[in-house]
């Protein structure tokens, strides 16, 4: 793990994993011992097509900085298709998002087989530095839930 | 138009092909025109109206109409034929209890409008050569016939009727609507502009759920905005995240079902240009899946429920437009 300087900006990323391959390969980058920010918190779903778009608005409004969706490579999804309508509807919601001024650095999918520990630890370490560019998520942040 | 309809609607009351009608009649006020049920002669003969500002879509009534006792006849403009068929397409309605008639639409006159010109107390109007001559119990006023028309006829996708059992005068062609225009000059400027614009429309939203309700495509026994348990239920939005939250759902909900009927921007009474959400997803669909109109046929699998091995990446989202 790397020691995070507090002065600055710490994203907090949300990263959705799917239990068959990206959620396997968060584990071997860490058994593997591949450092990755712990800005990123992972919540583990069966498969990458159970994040229904909700998760992603309600991650933002619970403090996300940006939000990351994991899952098996195209044609290797456990239940056979499933990352094929996330990759549809994912592309459909970013584009939404961004038509509606929020900036695009704060979503992405990648897919991560169970044999990538090095490639997740690799692609968080971009995204977080990725958002903390971007700064505090402000478009679309709950104020309820902002922490002081 | 409206007399041929009457006796239309009568002739099959009375010889027993159908055992109700739904069309319009008119509401509080003269331009005030709303969906209703008719089951004999006198009540056609007192209430039935068609007229330039009858523009209420029917075919979401049928999905409560059609489950009824007995057979339904429906007046169906062609932009309503278009709900209709994604109605039978998800099995919402039960076709074997409908009669359509398909009749001529628009474009139709929005009183809001009109209203807006500072005329009140309208009683009536026609289109005169491009002027709107509007009949008032204070008189007569006048103004531009375009500036008169409702957002979703300007853009008019079709004349024709997808779907029918009949027609009462002429079917129409699909036309060239140039309806992706202000979608595509929004997606041109600023991502800041972007927010400022979407900013300012949605956060004049009371969630008054009239978008949900008027929608087609809404036809959830249970939506997801009625579930106390969601933490997203009806109430008015506290903040610019819940304003935000329920437009994107709301429209992804319907993104690839959506016929782009105009119905959810015609009746929000805060005029928030709804259709540029559902029209950015149908353009979206169309560019990145090839194009798609919903409600042209009962067959073709909806573009979120089906996929292709070769689709793009999400990352296509990050490699365009203006950011
Ligand atoms: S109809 Fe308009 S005001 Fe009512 S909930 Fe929909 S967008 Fe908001
Ligand atoms: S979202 Fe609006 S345009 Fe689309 S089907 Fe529903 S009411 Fe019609
Ligand atoms: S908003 Fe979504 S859940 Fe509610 S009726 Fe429409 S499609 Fe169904
Ligand atoms: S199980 Fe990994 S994406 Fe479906």
């Amino acid at each position: 793990m790397q020691v995070n300087d507090n002065k600055e900006f710490q994203p907090l990323i949300v990263a959705f994993c799917c239990n068959w391959c990206s959620y396997a390969g968060a584990d071997l980058s860490g058994t593997n011992r591949l450092n990755y920010p712990t800005n990123v918190k992972i919540i583990r779903v069966p498969c990458s097509c159970r994040v229904n778009p909700m998760f992603i608005l309600r991650a933002f409004q619970r403090g996300a900085d940006g939000v990351i969706l994991c899952g098996c490579h195209p044609g290797d999804c456990h239940y056979t298709s499933g990352n094929y309508f996330t990759r549809r509807r994912m592309t459909l919601l970013f584009s939404m998002l961004d038509f509606l001024g929020i900036e695009r650095d704060r979503t992405r999918v990648e897919w991560v087989s169970a044999a990538e520990g090095a490639k997740f630890a690799a692609t968080m370490n971009e995204f977080t530095e990725a958002v903390r560019k971007l700064g505090p998520n402000r478009r679309l942040e709950d104020l309820r839930c902002r922490k002081q | 138009m409206q007399e041929a309809m009457i006796n239309r609607a009568k002739q099959l009351l009375a010889d027993g092909s159908v055992d109700r009608v739904i069309g319009w009649k008119r509401g509080e006020f003269e331009y005030d025109i709303t969906p209703a049920v008719f089951t004999s002669a006198e009540e056609l003969d007192a209430d039935f109206v068609y007229d330039d500002f009858t523009a209420a879509n029917v075919s979401k009534y049928l999905v409560k109409e059609s489950k009824k006792e007995g057979k339904i006849l429906a007046f169906l403009k062609p932009c309503d034929t278009y709900s209709f068929n994604q109605l039978i397409k998800e099995h919402r309605i039960v076709r074997e209890n409908i009669y359509v008639i398909g009749i001529p639409g628009g474009p139709k006159l929005d009183a809001e409008r009109i209203k807006a010109k500072g005329i009140t107390g309208i009683l009536g109007a026609k289109n005169d050569n491009g002027t709107l001559i509007i009949d008032t119990v204070y008189g007569e006023e006048k103004m531009p016939y375009y500036e008169a028309l409702s957002v979703k006829c300007r853009n008019c996708k079709s004349k024709n009727h997808v779907v029918y059992d009949e027609l009462i005068g002429e079917d129409g062609d699909i036309l060239d609507s140039n309806r992706f225009d202000m979608v595509e000059k929004l997606e041109n400027i600023t991502a800041q502009e972007r927010y400022d614009f979407w900013r300012e429309q949605l956060s004049k939203c009371i969630r008054c759920n009239a978008c949900r309700n008027v929608c087609p495509a809404c036809t959830c026994e249970k939506c997801v905005f009625d579930n106390p348990d969601s933490g997203v239920e009806n109430k008015a939005a506290t903040d610019s995240f819940e304003e935000n939250m329920f437009h994107i759902i709301r429209a992804f909900h319907v993104a690839g079902r959506c016929t782009d009927c105009g119905e959810c921007s015609r009746v929000c009474p805060q005029n928030i240009p709804l259709h540029l959400l559902n029209r950015k997803f149908i353009k979206d669909i169309n560019s990145l899946y090839g194009d798609y109109q919903a409600g042209e046929d009962t067959t073709s699998r909806a573009p979120l429920n089906d996929y292709k091995q070769d689709d793009c990446e999400a990352s296509i989202v990050h490699e365009r437009g203006v950011e």
